[in-house]
């Protein structure tokens, strides 16, 4: 594909050596701007550990396992925030997951080509939204109305046994539901169109086969859709609470910063992006290199469970290819 | 008579009524359930954006639009004009930084890499990277430049660093898959008459991609604009208009964030107008980003 003509003009050859030095110009050039990719990620991952070593040293393993943070007493410890940061993500997944399944098969199966055409912008327009309006819409509308609501369905819920306690005092408005509902909207449409492409591939004769034999539509998505289309829903899961686990600024301001480990979904709680928004601007010394340091273990945290989406999804990519 | 009686039998066998009711109510009750998914993203982005109109729309005028931020953020009155600027000054430079720096490393993993260890090494770093947090993008502007500056740092120019770092791996993603759809027919056509492969991916390739490469921009500058968390520790805080890169600065993001957490009635409704405003901003990059990649279909 590369190789020029072997004969070429006389007249022509000079201004070919030209545009030979251009063409390795040009192409020298581009691979430099694809290698600030990797420049730029290994500056990440080398200052921002070097600005938290400070930190990282002075609390030594401490700094994830222990969950006490006292920033005028020197206390830097982590796990409530690490603890936090899996809770809320976990109850946006609890909400987001069955929601865009539902969604991805309404654009795939139900929906007439102009709904879905409507559903498909409606999505958009959801991704669309920054987050930090619905952060606002979460802290000056959600989290007024709701320690009320959540009194009404905690009060019986928490007299089962073994779950109850999930369910207990105190209701607050600003709690990690809150936030965890919140990051739910923000992560919905990645996770639904994601997942509507997977099930996009799952063969017609499949599908066809199932319906001839005389399957309703459920047993069809049961029996042809949903065993196509697992790797592939499970790395647009893994993308999602990536992307759960990232979300800072929602977070921030719905979930209460107050830092506990306690399963309790109407408590104030709080996760590591949300307590460096909070915090960074009026911290010095150790304790801006401790935030910083929550931001290195984000970064890993998301680090892993992206790698795991990505190879999830690309080996459900090679199946289906 | 038995014939008849069998054909009968059959027919029945297709009828919607021989499947069992039991099947019958599964197949209603996940109908049903999908319909609820549909709602439950539904109903709150209905009511986002009722509120945004309905509270934005009582305090956005010229005046909320121009005059500068209010001193304090519990008092009545004051503006969001330098947010805007400031807004379009940082995600301008973050555009200018990271669009063509994304188009040119695209072009080198599919014009030149292809397969290769290296192409593969940067567009699995390049995943890497579209992961990534914003609030560790802020972070970490904020250790290479900020710190190593002083207070003189904090700018507009640190803040478009952040985005840039954000956009760059969107880009890079969007313009390849727009360069696998340029036909190789285009190029070797290119090729045959004698055209150098720089020239060929300049005067042909690029342009044929271009109004997808366009709309994959825009939708990374929609994203970026929207962005609060790499810019809250990188932008320092301005009041009045700072047109330049240099100096402290506003944006409309991180104006709805400190606004929303400061809580106080009129900070709250200042919240409300800003957010109107940004998602204005935001939904017409991505409506023209839309407009501009259905242009391209339709050819």
């Amino acid at each position: 594909m590369s190789t020029s003509p072997a004969v070429a003009p006389a007249e022509r050859r000079l201004a070919r050596r030209g545009s030979r030095r251009a063409d390795d110009a040009f192409r020298l050039l581009s691979l430099a701007a694809s290698l600030t990719v990797l420049v730029v990620l290994g500056l990440i991952a080398w200052s921002t550990t070097k600005e938290a070593l400070p930190a990282f040293q002075e609390e030594g393993l401490g700094f994830v396992t222990s969950a006490r943070w006292a920033p005028n007493e020197g206390a830097f410890g982590a796990w409530a925030f690490v603890f936090g940061t899996f809770f809320v993500s976990f109850i946006a997944l609890v909400f987001a997951v069955p929601a865009s399944i539902g969604i991805a098969l309404f654009i795939t199966e139900l929906a007439p080509a102009p709904v879905r055409r409507v559903t498909t912008f409606v999505m958009d327009l959801l991704a669309a939204v920054p987050s930090v309006v619905f952060g606002l819409w979460g802290v000056s509308v959600l989290a007024v109305r709701a320690p009320g609501f959540y009194e009404a369905i905690g009060s019986p819920l928490s007299a089962i046994p073994g779950l109850g306690g999930a369910f207990e005092e105190p209701f607050n408005g600003k709690s990690f539901l809150t936030a965890g509902f919140i990051l739910a909207l923000l992560i919905t449409p990645i996770i639904t169109s994601i997942t509507r492409d997977v099930f996009e591939t799952t063969p017609r004769g499949q599908k066809e086969a199932a319906l001839a034999l005389g399957a309703t539509r459920w047993e069809m998505i049961r029996g042809a859709v949903f065993p196509h289309s697992r790797a592939g829903v499970i790395g647009a899961v893994l993308l999602g609470l990536g992307r759960a686990m990232g979300e800072t600024i929602a977070a921030a301001l719905v979930i209460g910063a107050g830092a506990q480990t306690g399963l309790r979904l109407f408590a104030s709680g709080d996760a590591l992006a949300a307590r460096i928004a909070n915090e960074f601007g009026e911290a010095t010394g150790t304790w801006r290199s401790a935030l910083i340091g929550l931001g290195v273990v984000l970064f890993g945290m998301t680090i892993l469970v992206n790698l795991a989406a990505t190879a999830i999804v690309s080996r459900a990519g090679r199946k289906a290819g | 008579m038995a014939a008849s009686a069998q054909a009968a039998a059959t027919r029945g066998s297709l009828n919607r009524s021989s499947i069992s009711p039991g099947r019958r109510l599964r197949n209603a009750l996940a109908t049903v359930l999908i319909y609820v998914a549909l709602t439950f993203a539904l109903v709150p982005l209905g009511f986002v954006l009722w509120y945004v109109l309905s509270k934005g729309l009582g305090v956005v005028d010229a005046a909320f639009l121009t005059e500068e931020l209010p001193a304090q953020v519990r008092r009545a009155r004051g503006g969001i004009g330098p947010a805007i600027a400031g807004t379009l000054v940082i995600t301008g430079f973050a555009t200018l930084l990271s669009v063509p720096l994304g188009i040119l490393a695209a072009v080198y993993l599919h014009e030149y890499g292809g397969s290769n260890p290296v192409a593969g090494l940067v567009r699995f770093l390049s995943n890497v990277m579209a992961g990534v947090p914003s609030i560790v993008m802020g972070l970490f502007i904020f250790t290479v430049f900020v710190l190593r500056r002083g207070q003189g740092g904090l700018s507009g120019l640190a803040g478009g660093l952040a985005l840039a770092c954000l956009m760059l791996p969107i880009v890079i993603r969007s313009t390849e898959a727009m360069l696998r759809l340029v036909p190789n027919e285009l190029r070797e056509a290119a090729y045959a008459l004698g055209t150098s492969k720089s020239r060929t991916i300049l005067t042909v390739v690029l342009p044929a991609a271009l109004p997808g490469i366009t709309s994959g921009a825009l939708l990374a500058v929609a994203r970026a604009a929207g962005e609060t968390a790499p810019l809250l520790f990188t932008i320092g805080a301005s009041r009045q208009y700072n047109w330049s890169l240099g100096g402290p600065n506003a944006a409309l993001s991180t104006q709805i964030f400190s606004n929303a957490q400061a809580g106080f009635p009129a900070a709250i409704d200042r919240a409300w107008g800003a957010a109107l405003t940004l998602i204005v901003l935001v939904l017409g990059l991505s409506t023209v980003a839309r407009l501009v990649a259905a242009r391209l279909t339709v050819r």
